[in-house]
């Protein structure tokens, strides 16, 4: 399927797509049954565990190795209206990938994008970022300077 | 040769039933949920997910609870598993320069730029047991301090980069096969992305002696820790039905850097060069072993003379898998009655010969 190449959209529907993939359950179903009780989607694919396998780089920024995989799930969902969505998390959850792949179906839609900003994205990431901080602050409080000591007969 | 036995399928059954019963030991004692072993058992579960090659918490949980314990029976049990599913993708390279960072320390830079950060460690402490823990007390508040949410911590390594004192990374050639051990054998030489695969689910104990033996001087390679980092980074897919890479979610991993030192040759200025460590999860001594083993087996790169085991390719390589190893240590138990037979009946042969070798010269 072609999709709008436009890299502002793509870059925009990706930085959704990283929320809804971080989302609980819960985060995702709520809005869709409060405001989309109706949208209608529907498999195009049977939702799918799977894996992906995790790439690293040599010395942190060289070539890339096969670190090790790691389980994922998929959902391919299409709205009445046309609207192709996509989940994909990390672990094994049909739940949340399939609820992750109607918000993305949604998202696209220009008449049903704001909602999904305001009433999907802004809490999870209202939730992430203050996570984001609990971890920093408490990771924060055990910064170290270490004092290299003279030794005595140095010292004179 | 190994010739299979038939029968024994009640008393298999039995001792099944016997193993879930003792799994579950004293039921006056609550049972262990997963969910504990996840939150609780943490590096355990990071240590199966390393090894068993397969980023997955609650899995790695359950096999944790399902092998009693043991360790190299739960990788296994992931390993096995993990050839039931199909494989969606490869992912983009992780990029552990943009990790959210939860520990990051360097023994060769006491003011690196970001500072040092200790995190949740073991370092320091008394190695005195905690009988607060068996008693059940809560644990101190965590201390919190502010931080800047934007800041950033440079590898150490890209600091000496700056100055040309260490060797660069081969850059990346997104054109170049990576070797996947998982879908073809592995052939020797080995590239380096082979052995930083083989490396990374190789088996801690294992890695962690050879790593040992080249401080002791078995392949010495002077090594300073550039920089161990733990923290999360983003995992994402390129997803082909979309024309673009998918963000999948976050993954913790331990990251080391180890600084090694080299004289430099005729035409080449002497630079430090570099070992590198990768593994899922909380995973020090893993990724530090990993480190020093993989610089070691650099040995023919920098013409040091290859006569340690830790700079010997086939050898590590082959021997650092450990469900492979105890594949093929275990099966030893399995019956080998047709096997014993023929060699009774070779041994008394032999006797048979000698006796008559020994009548026949009196």
């Amino acid at each position: 399927m072609s999709e709008p190449a436009d890299p502002d959209l793509i870059e925009a529907r990706r930085r959704a797509m990283g929320l809804f993939a971080r989302a609980t359950e819960a985060e995702l179903r709520e809005p869709l049954q409060q405001h989309w009780p109706d949208h209608g989607a529907r498999d195009l694919k049977p939702v799918e565990a799977g894996l992906v396998m995790l790439r690293g780089r040599t010395g942190g920024d060289g070539a890339a190795f096969n670190l090790g995989e790691a389980s994922v799930t998929r959902a391919v969902v299409e709205l009445p209206t046309g609207e192709r969505g996509f989940g994909h998390v990390l672990g094994r959850h049909p739940a949340r990938a399939r609820l992750a792949a109607v918000a993305d179906a949604l998202w696209q839609s220009e008449a049903a994008r704001t909602l999904v900003q305001a009433a999907i994205l802004s809490p999870i990431a209202t939730r992430l970022s203050a996570e984001k901080g609990r971890h920093q602050t408490e990771t924060a409080a055990t910064r170290v300077d270490f004092f290299t000591m003279v030794r005595g007969e140095d010292a004179a | 040769m190994y010739v299979a036995v038939k029968g024994g399928e009640r008393a298999i059954d039995n001792a099944h039933k016997l193993l879930a019963d003792k799994r579950r030991g004293d039921r006056e004692v609550p049972e262990l949920s997963t969910a504990q072993i996840r939150e609780q058992l943490t590096l355990a579960v990071d240590r199966v997910m390393t090894e068993g090659s397969l980023y997955d918490r609650d899995l790695a949980a359950l096999a944790v609870k399902q092998a009693r314990g043991d360790m190299i029976e739960a990788i296994f049990l992931l390993r096995a598993y993990r050839t039931t599913l199909p494989r969606f993708g490869v992912s983009e390279p992780l990029e552990t320069a943009q990790m959210l960072v939860r520990r990051r320390i360097s023994a060769t830079y006491k003011d690196l730029p970001g500072g040092q950060v200790l995190g949740p460690t073991f370092d320091y402490t008394h190695r005195l047991l905690d009988f607060g823990l068996e008693s059940g007390s809560e644990p101190a508040a965590v201390a919190t301090a502010p931080a800047d949410p934007d800041a950033t911590m440079p590898r150490v390594t890209d600091i000496i980069a700056g100055e040309d004192l260490i060797e660069r990374n081969p850059p990346a050639d997104p054109a170049a096969p990576v070797g996947d051990l998982t879908r073809d054998p592995l052939n020797f030489p080995a590239g380096r992305d082979l052995r930083l695969q083989n490396l990374a689910r190789g088996d801690e104990g294992f890695l962690l002696a050879l790593a040992y033996s080249t401080q002791r001087g078995y392949g010495r390679t002077h090594p300073f820790v550039g920089e161990i980092r733990l923290g999360e980074v983003e995992v994402e897919m390129f997803v082909e039905d979309l024309g673009f890479a998918v963000p999948l979610g976050d993954i913790t991993v331990t990251e080391c850097q180890m600084v090694n030192q080299f004289k430099g040759s005729a035409t080449e200025p002497p630079r430090f060069t570099r070992g590198y460590g990768l593994g899922f999860g909380h995973c020090e001594r893993k990724a530090m072993s990993m480190a020093l083993v993989d610089r070691a087996l650099r040995a023919d790169e920098f013409d040091e003379e290859r006569k340690a085991p830790a700079q010997d390719e086939e050898f590590v390589l082959s021997h650092s898998d450990n469900v492979q190893a105890t594949g093929f240590v275990e099966h030893l138990k399995l019956p080998h009655y047709v096997d014993f037979q023929a060699e009774l009946a070779f041994i008394r042969q032999m006797r048979r010969e000698q006796t008559a070798a020994k009548e026949a010269a009196e």
